[in-house]
């Protein structure tokens, strides 16, 4: 669970950001991110929350690794803990897929 | 020199996946597993051992394979790097005591299996006691919201979880919404085992996403007093190799310092944002890691502004119907504490990979995906060619 996972911004509500992770649009919390964002930026979330504002030229490096990692084994552990914390974003409302 | 590059010739235990990310850049990984084999070799004592403290650090090390690149004299080794892992026998126990009471528990999927000093919570909810998994603080807020019944959130992790339960805290949850916190904080028990003597840790791998909330300034009152270099390291296996090189630059020198070298997520200052929340919500106290230390300031209990939702102060816990009941034998043979201390390994246990796996498993090191043994038994062991 340490290790996150990172997704791009669609869209900003108030604290609440509509959020594509790898093809999954799901919604994610925003009450504690280090920057304001906007659609268009990459984010870190943690267990259904964004903690980082992931730099532009930095994001191309950080999606590589998870991009692996999900086309990992279902019993994989690394692939699983970055499933579940895809699963610990809400399921948005817009419906399950971007 | 250990084979980085050509994919064809042989690591047996390489495993799967292993090539196309490792060699993203070969050239560089190259060079890196070149540099630190010539630092280990000029600081001309063996072993050179470094210690970091997070699962998703063995994860990408066992997975990756990394292990076959690093060369004889260094020992790289998984400290207290799983929450599940050093939740204490008492913490597991005072949530079996509530659902066993009737109440709702919920809980992260690796806690349902530590086990408590009678049981685990997987074995209440066998029994009828209401159990069940989350994957945030906020689906556990929910559950909450959907029943006028009190729901208890047995909440663990680091700092980057404890975060999110503070923000839920904060958030004006509902009155029947209670947290059973068993959060622990990393840098107090750095502190610890670097004055283990048993072990002669010379420098500290911190998780990057950890210091990505904390900052890495965290350290530096740590490397002060400790003399130890510590490095903030990303998880790719490239962000590991690169840690590690300047880690062992930093032990050559003789250099105890803090280098960040995973700047895409950390900053000096970390998060402001969470560490207000994070600190608004939880005080450090002293307690138990399992199998480890008592740990000064090691875990994180809810403060009085929040005392209508801590569920240590809101029920009453009676721990004392559980002593009676002795641990199975086979509980009382596991080293996973000595293996978060540094000072084993899991193929030293006798029940690693026989009495002790992934489908009943003995101790918490292999319930959590985090775990130590969890992470060697999936990825073959401690593969050192
Ligand atoms: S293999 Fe099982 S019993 Fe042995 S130390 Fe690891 S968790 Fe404990």
């Amino acid at each position: 669970m340490c290790l996150g996972v990172p997704g791009r911004v669609l869209e900003v509500n108030g604290q609440i950001a509509q959020v594509d992770f790898f093809g999954v649009r799901r919604e994610t919390r925003l009450d504690i991110i280090d920057e304001p964002v906007q659609p268009g930026d990459y984010v870190l979330n943690h267990v259904g929350f964004a903690i980082r504002r992931i730099p532009p030229h930095e994001i191309e490096e950080t999606l590589a690794l998870y991009e692996l990692l999900l086309h990992e084994a279902e019993h994989d552990i690394m692939a699983a803990d970055v499933r579940g914390e895809i699963d610990a974003t809400r399921a948005s409302a817009g419906g399950p897929d971007a | 020199m250990p084979d980085l590059v050509s994919g064809s010739s042989a690591a047996p235990a390489r495993p799967r996946g292993a090539d196309e990310l490792k060699f993203r850049d070969p050239a560089r990984a190259r060079e890196l597993a070149g540099a630190i084999g010539h630092m280990v070799a000029q600081i001309g004592r063996t072993p050179v051992t470094v210690m970091h403290v997070c699962g998703s650090h063995e994860q990408a090390i066992a997975k990756f394979g990394l292990r076959q690149t690093f060369p004889e004299g260094l020992d790289v080794i998984m400290g207290p790097g799983c929450p599940v892992c050093v939740t204490d026998l008492p913490e597991v126990d005072e949530a079996v005591v509530l659902a066993e009471d009737g109440v709702r528990v919920v809980t992260y999927g690796d806690m349902l299996r530590v086990p408590g000093t009678a049981r685990s919570l997987a074995e209440v909810q066998s029994m009828g006691g209401q159990v069940d998994v989350v994957y945030s603080a906020a689906q556990a807020v929910e559950i909450a919201r959907d029943t006028t019944a009190p729901v208890v959130f047995f909440a663990s992790g680091f700092e980057t979880t404890a975060v999110a339960t503070a923000a839920i805290l904060v958030d004006d949850p509902p009155p029947n919404f209670f947290v059973l916190s068993a959060h622990k904080y990393i840098p107090p028990v750095m502190e610890i085992v670097a004055e283990m003597p048993e072990t002669r840790i010379e420098g500290f791998l911190a998780a990057g996403h950890a210091a990505t909330i904390t900052g890495w300034g965290i350290f530096e009152r740590f490397v002060d007093r400790h003399h130890i270099p510590v490095v903030v390291a990303g998880f790719e296996p490239l962000d590991i190799l690169a840690g590690l090189a300047q880690l062992v630059e930093l032990i050559r020198d003789g250099r105890p310092a803090v280098v960040n070298t995973f700047p895409r997520c950390v900053t000096r200052e970390g998060n402001r944002i969470a560490q207000q929340q994070l600190w608004r919500v939880f005080r450090t106290t002293g307690g138990n890691w399992r199998g480890i230390a008592h740990v000064p300031n090691g875990n994180l209990r809810l403060r009085d502004e929040f005392a209508r939702f801590d569920a240590r102060r809101q029920f009453r816990v009676d721990l004392k119907r559980l002593w009676s009941q002795a641990p199975a034998a086979l509980t009382q043979r596991c080293i996973c504490g000595d293996i978060m201390a540094g000072i084993s390994s899991p193929e030293k246990c006798a029940l690693f990979g026989k009495e002790c796996v992934p489908d009943a498993p003995v101790g918490a090191c292999m319930v959590s995906s985090e775990g130590t043994c969890r992470i060697w038994h999936q990825y073959g062991g401690h593969p050192k060619l």
